[in-house]
């Protein structure tokens, strides 16, 4: 994609959070519907575009999940025109105090995040202590009045940090996690306009990955495919995270997983192709969960040889998440790379070395 | 409440820019070309106040100074480490919880960069009952963010100044607030009174400029135009709040007492009856802690009668605060017609 970074600002500066899907996920069947032959929306949310391969019938099938999902809060009570909230995903309440947010009620309304002063608190919560979220309000600047008529319980909240470039060709803002790895498959699939493939292709934005990974055992089911990736993101290093094993340079190109949820023989092809190619990458060993969809898509039905390729990202699940646009450019030509290398008897290389 | 000739173009330009106590010239600018053409005098002192004076018409006058505060709390950079992440200092009384997760403009040309976070992934519910300590901070320009920026160099939060419904929402309220209604009040000061603007410096770390710009304008009574926090929101068992200090949409507020000043009695009571006579809602701010200019005006030379009257806001001193624009145009007001109706025969009057 020609100017990747405007789309990827189009993307995290529309809601989305798990469950409500519907904004995001309008703009990116927008984006993919002319280089895709067919596009769906499954009963989850997720949606679900064919690229057919060139190969002959019965073509084997590719599907990469990308969760468009966000994280974010919801209205849990209104007391006084003063709204309550409580988490979407995972939320730590120590970044909320200051933050701008839309509430999405009758229609939507900006507002800012505040911390009560420790008059308003509970004693034991000194200034060194942490505010919990039941303690924080959304103050939409309006009338009590007016709050009332206009949200209710449940209502969503999102963030609405407008997205900021940074130096080295990175992008700072909310729900780059996951929302950047929807670029990177969208930089995979015009590059397929390209090439030349032989398996049928599933793009899919997965729904509700940040909650239940509803996205990820259910997509995979419709599509049945025959190998399944999940790109998502890792820890980028930064302040605070410097010598975590769980944490890689930003920047300095995908990450490939390693773990119970990844096939040994998948990880391989693909430490090979980006060997082959050049293309910087770093391996992540994930001993359990590999917090991502392919967790899910790996037992669905008989089960799934899946894969992890992952952005790294600093700030994870805040609303100053960092990513690096040429990770997502390199993620996205792996990807393209790795489609184009499978051939029809490609799943006979899928093998256990035992 | 009329609200149309409100200054909203100009709050906005000085809301949204960045003047870190010590370093206002950005501010100043602003001020400096407003006031130009308002002011018979006008002239920028050893600290960097900002003085206009616009001559009685008439004799004898009133010598009367208004001031309001330019500097805003907000951060410094200390240190520089690799690959574009700098160490700060806290400027001013930054809650440090507000610091997490928050954009930054940096230097003199507002060079984005974020103060970032632990991912929740990578930490403990224990260490999340705790606040984030600042030490672990930097605010994160990017990768090839190195030499970009210097230690001395300021920052403030990246918050762009926007008007919603009855409200504004906008960093540095806390006092660009009384900096545009103090140059409102200067279009339109009454031929009576010598009125002396003090646009002041370095408020926020000891009301440091006002000391030495009272000294110098040596007026007979002062007026301090600033924001004060309303903490009008329900408190976390559902008891009544009594300790709001304001409240947002209830008027101005006025002084009695606060931490470091003891207001003018005959000029609490003149605004009172100003605000009556004009049906003008205002707030007596709770009595308490905090302060404003007048705390070093008023003990200057052989002592200045003054009070302080404030907007109220909502979460001073973060990223965004919140007032009520009707709450503006009441101090506007307020003032407005306290400086009209204002004579020298105040001060014969018993304390």
């Amino acid at each position: 994609m020609d100017n990747i970074k405007d789309f990827l600002k189009q993307l995290i500066s529309l809601p989305g959070l798990s469950g409500y899907e519907a904004p995001v996920r309008e703009a990116i069947a927008e984006a993919w519907r002319p280089w895709v032959d067919e596009i769906t929306v499954s009963p989850l949310g997720s949606l679900h575009a064919l690229r057919r391969g060139q190969g002959p019938e019965p073509r084997p099938r590719l599907l990469i999940a990308t969760h468009m999902d966000a994280i974010g809060m919801m209205v849990s009570q209104i007391v006084d025109g003063f709204i309550r909230i409580t988490e979407v995903g995972g939320v730590d309440a120590r970044i909320l105090p200051g933050q701008p947010v839309i509430v999405h009620g009758r229609r939507d309304l900006p507002g800012v995040i505040l911390q009560p002063a420790p008059r308003l608190l509970p004693p034991h919560l000194g200034e060194k202590s942490a505010i919990d979220m039941e303690y924080l309000f959304v103050d939409t600047g309006l009338p009590a009045e007016e709050v009332n008529a206009l949200v209710r319980v449940g209502d969503l909240v999102s963030f609405a940090q407008p997205p900021l470039e940074l130096t080295g060709e990175t992008l700072a803002g909310h729900s780059l996690d996951n929302r950047a790895s929807v670029a990177a498959l969208t930089v995979c699939l015009e590059e397929l306009q390209r090439r030349q493939h032989v398996w049928d292709v599933w793009a899919v934005a997965t729904a509700q990955e940040e909650e239940t990974l509803g996205g990820g055992f259910t997509s995979p089911f419709s599509v049945r495919p025959d190998l399944a990736i999940a790109v998502d993101v890792t820890f980028a290093r930064g302040p605070g995270v410097n010598s975590d094993y769980r944490a890689f340079g930003l920047g300095k190109g995908p990450v490939l997983g390693w773990g119970p949820n990844i096939h040994p023989a998948l990880f391989k092809v693909f430490k090979n192709l980006a060997e082959r190619l050049d293309i910087p990458h770093a391996v992540e060993v994930m001993p359990r969960h590999s917090g991502t969809d392919a967790f899910a898509m790996q037992v669905v039905a008989e089960g799934i040889p899946t894969m992890v390729v992952s952005l790294p990202l600093r700030y994870m699940h805040t609303p100053v998440e960092v990513i690096s646009l040429k990770d997502i450019q390199r993620a996205g030509h792996l990807l393209a790379e790795f489609i184009t290398s499978l051939e029809a008897d490609f799943l006979e290389k899928i093998r256990w070395e035992d | 409440m009329e609200t149309q000739n409100l200054p909203l173009d100009l709050l906005e330009r000085l809301s949204n820019a960045c003047a870190v106590s010590g370093d206002e010239s950005e501010v100043r600018k602003i001020v400096l070309e407003a006031v130009q053409p308002l002011a018979d005098e006008v002239r920028v002192d050893a600290l960097g106040n900002v003085l206009a004076i616009k001559h009685a018409q008439s004799q004898p006058s009133l010598r009367v100074m208004l001031a309001a505060h330019m500097d805003e709390v907000g951060l410094m950079i200390v240190d520089e480490e690799e690959g574009g992440l700098y160490k700060f200092e806290i400027v001013g009384g930054i809650d440090p919880r507000q610091l997490p997760g928050k954009p930054v403009w940096v230097g003199k040309d507002h060079l984005p960069g974020v103060i970032g976070a632990r991912p929740i992934h990578l930490t403990t519910p224990d260490e999340r009952k705790s606040a984030i300590a600042t030490e672990s901070l930097r605010i994160d320009l990017g990768p090839e963010g190195s030499k970009k920026a210097k230690p001395g160099d300021r920052a403030v939060f990246a918050t762009p100044f926007k008007s919603v419904g009855p409200s504004l929402m906008g960093k540095a309220l806390d006092d660009r607030l009384g900096v545009a209604t103090l140059i409102e009040l200067l279009r339109q000061a009454p031929p009576h009174l010598e009125f002396q603007a003090a646009f002041t410096v370095q408020e926020e770390i000891g009301l440091r400029g006002a000391r030495v710009a009272a000294y110098a304008l040596n007026p007979d009574l002062a007026f301090v135009l600033d924001a004060t926090p309303a903490h009008d929101l329900p408190t976390w068992d559902g008891s009544e709040n009594t300790a709001y200090n304001t409240r947002l949409g209830r008027g101005p507020a006025i002084y009695v007492a606060d931490g470091t000043t003891l207001s003018d009695p005959r000029l609490v009571r003149f605004l009172l009856r100003v605000a009556d006579e004009h049906h003008l809602p205002y707030q007596i701010r709770q009595p308490g802690g905090g302060g404003t200019d007048a705390g070093a005006i008023h003990r200057q030379r052989t002592g200045i009668p003054s009070v302080s009257v404030s907007v109220p806001i909502r979460h001073a001193h973060s990223a965004v605060s919140i007032a009520r624009i009707e709450d503006w145009a009441n101090t506007l007001h307020l003032m407005t017609q306290a400086l009209h109706a204002l004579t020298p025969e105040i001060l014969n009057m018993e304390r």
